[in-house]
């Protein structure tokens, strides 16, 4: 493991602007991502590096520069999109959805769609409903896009260095709560596969997966239950698409035992779809049904208590886990 | 207004002598004639064959409006890039695409040039530059935007020289009601991108006429100027005015790098769709505009030139036709796409049950044939 110690907003940038380095191809868009340095600070010192003509800033306009850059991968080149928050992709639905995906099989294999959207995914900020999306739960539903949501610094770098050089359209997942965290990232080119889950704590009892900033409170909740004498496997998915259903089913019939964690809600999601896929292949393992963590059911309150209660928290997994175990 | 529509207003009605207006050769007058009768003779045979229900699916005739989309075509350079809305077969064939990939598109068959997975709204054609064939109203717009923004970057970025390219984003006057449009062309216009939004104003959007959905209607130029891109009025039933009027517009695009906005005046002779029975509007009006048939105005003016005669013309349409029924046999033998077909195309690399990609026939066949 590298000795260098970075930010995760860092490992992003660092992936993008090796990219860009790399290939003239590549270019990054987006709302203040040029002159204000990113309103995260994720492209910070970008414009300095590669310009104006390949760090653009654009106008309050998703549905427009969505499209936009979706034309240009039609062409050929490899647009990075940065949504400031995937809450905001919502106006863009008919391009990011109707178009990027579809366009290969529309075309007949004629044009594919060679794009990254990225920003900020999920709640957590107490920023209200209406910007506290996860969209995991609705766009992972759609074929023809893949979707990589990492948890950690290195995996941030290596699965977004992943994303620019992927053929297809890719929907990568931010969160915003992550982007101050530290970890160890390999300096020079780093890429994570897609389709490759990892096991971030090996257990016995349950296997708990998750994907994105949610796998921290499955580590925690692990912590938890480890002093009650329970033993978690714990599985980070890094991608929802493609899913990597091996690893989750090795593990699953290992344990016997299974809980999903998913920060969407619960209704055709992920973590639904995760369920069922574990139960048709591991139906003879299984000593009880898989257990499903999401965010509460309903629109994402302001106040800090409803919305940490609202959240797939520690406490909630840990709960998921005694019952999945029949521990009272 | 610009010059150009003043010259466009004038010479309309095509009683000027042929060289006074047009700078065009007669071999370019003569393949514009083929090419409005070909659109012309396939839509015919595509709506027979939608009734015979070889043709399934939503589909959009195109005939009445052939000046607009063989002038606009004339008017750019093969590499530049089209992209246009769903009534999209005119463009296709115009921008060169051989008539038996687009029916066999349309009766679902692996021939077919997205090889039957696109149908009649979604007509591709990669060796041509043709970048579909869009389905929903407007979204066409953002995408011709960044084609445009596409040819800028690698002219000027990656290759490191001036502009060389100019795109055509075709829509209807339907299309500028939506959001997705105004986005576009601000983008287009605060980039400085080359790019062409030509709006085929046909009066109607299904079945809402242009002043019933549509502010200023009668000067629709003014939405693009403000977004300060310049705007352009041309009448769309005489295909040398279409033409004369769009080279000076792409030309001055491609010079200077910049988008412009144009309103052609057109009919769809058709309904909307092949279900529209057409109740929005008079028979009188349909009248009208059907005695200002585009191909006949193009016939006589050849015929007055002395370009072509009774006799040539005649045998032309038996050509196309004949070249339009083999167009349909072909896409009768075209066999039905593999089942397999249904999982490849979906991701361009191969895992879980998706098979990757292969090419379509037309792009294998243009291929073989550079």
């Amino acid at each position: 493991m590298s000795d260098r110690v970075i930010e995760f907003r860092e490992a992003l940038r660092e992936a993008m602007s090796q990219e860009m380095r790399r290939d003239e191809k590549v270019f990054l868009l987006g709302e203040e991502v040029a002159q204000y340095d990113g309103a995260y600070k994720v492209s910070r010192g970008m414009l300095e590096e590669f310009g104006p003509r390949r760090i653009i800033d654009t106008p309050i306009s998703e549905s427009g520069f969505a499209g936009m850059a979706i034309g240009a991968a039609m062409m050929g080149l490899r647009p990075i999109v940065e949504f400031m928050s995937w809450s905001f992709s919502l106006v863009a639905a008919d391009p990011i959805l109707n178009n990027a995906p579809k366009m290969l099989y529309m075309s007949g294999g004629q044009f594919g769609c060679p794009i990254v959207f990225r920003g900020n995914d999920g709640a957590g900020g107490q920023l209200g409903s209406t910007h506290s999306w996860c969209v995991e739960g609705m766009f992972s539903n759609v074929p023809g896009l893949k979707m990589a949501i990492p948890a950690f610094p290195d995996d941030a770098k290596g699965l977004l260095a992943s994303a620019i050089r992927d053929d297809d359209p890719v929907f990568f997942l931010e969160s915003e709560r992550l982007l101050a965290m530290k970890g160890h990232v390999p300096e020079g080119d780093h890429y994570v596969p897609f389709g490759k889950a990892l096991v971030r704590k090996p257990g016995t009892d349950v296997t708990i997966i998750s994907f994105g900033r949610p796998v921290h409170f499955c580590l925690e909740a692990a912590e938890e239950l480890e002093k009650e004498g329970i033993s978690c496997e714990v599985i980070d998915g890094r991608t929802i698409r493609p899913l990597d259903l091996d690893t989750i089913v090795a593990s699953v019939k290992k344990t016997n035992s299974c809980v999903v964690v998913d920060q969407s809600w619960s209704f055709g999601s992920p973590g639904s779809e995760v369920a069922a896929q574990v139960h048709a292949a591991c139906f003879d393992d299984l000593d009880n049904h898989v257990m499903r963590v999401h965010s509460a059911d309903v629109p994402t309150p302001y106040a800090s208590n409803l919305e940490q209660e609202y959240l797939p928290n520690a406490r909630r997994i840990a709960e998921a886990v005694r019952s999945a175990l029949y521990v009272a | 207004m610009s010059a150009v529509t003043d010259t466009a207003r004038a010479s309309s009605g095509g009683r000027r002598p042929l060289a006074d207006r047009t700078s065009a050769t007669p071999d370019q007058l003569g393949h514009w004639l083929r090419q409005m009768l070909l659109i012309r003779e396939f839509e015919v045979r595509t709506m027979q064959a939608y009734q015979d229900k070889k043709i399934g699916g939503f589909c959009h005739i195109y005939i009445g409006q052939e000046a607009v989309a063989v002038g606009c075509t004339a008017a750019v350079r093969p590499e530049d890039p089209i992209v246009t809305a769903y009534r999209d077969h005119g463009h296709a064939l115009a921008r060169g695409m051989a008539p038996k990939y687009c029916m066999a598109e349309m009766f679902g068959r692996i021939g077919g040039c997205a090889k039957g997975k696109g149908g009649s709204m979604h007509m591709f054609d990669k060796p041509n530059n043709l970048f579909g064939g869009h389905g929903i109203v407007g979204a066409q717009t953002p995408l011709g935007t960044g084609l445009g923004f596409a040819t800028k970057y690698i002219d000027e970025v990656i290759e490191g020289g001036s502009n060389r390219h100019v795109t055509l984003c075709f829509l209807g006057d339907g299309a500028l009601n939506q959001g997705a449009f105004y986005e576009a062309m601000n983008l287009a216009g605060l980039f400085d991108i080359p790019v062409i939004f030509v709006v085929e104003n046909n009066g109607y959007s299904m079945g809402t006429s242009i002043d019933r959905g549509t502010t200023m209607a009668n000067r629709i130029i003014a939405k693009g100027e403000g977004c300060g891109i310049a705007g352009h009025e041309l009448e769309g039933m005489d295909v040398i005015d279409v033409y004369e009027g769009m080279k000076a517009i792409a030309d001055g695009c491609r010079a200077e790098s910049r988008p412009a906005m144009v309103d052609i005046r057109t009919y769809r002779f058709k309904g909307h769709s092949m279900s529209d029975p057409r109740k929005y509007r008079t028979r009188e009006e349909e009248e009208h505009w059907e005695t200002d048939d585009p191909i006949t105005r193009l016939r006589d003016a050849m015929i007055e030139g002395g370009m072509i005669d009774e006799d040539g013309f005649k045998a032309l349409n038996r050509e196309i036709k004949g070249e339009v029924r083999e167009s349909i046999k072909w896409a009768e033998a075209s066999p039905e796409p593999d089942l397999s077909e249904l999982y490849t195309d979906v991701y361009v690399e191969r895992f879980g049950p998706y098979l990757g990609t292969s090419m379509p026939q037309i792009v294998t066949d243009a291929e073989e044939n550079r």
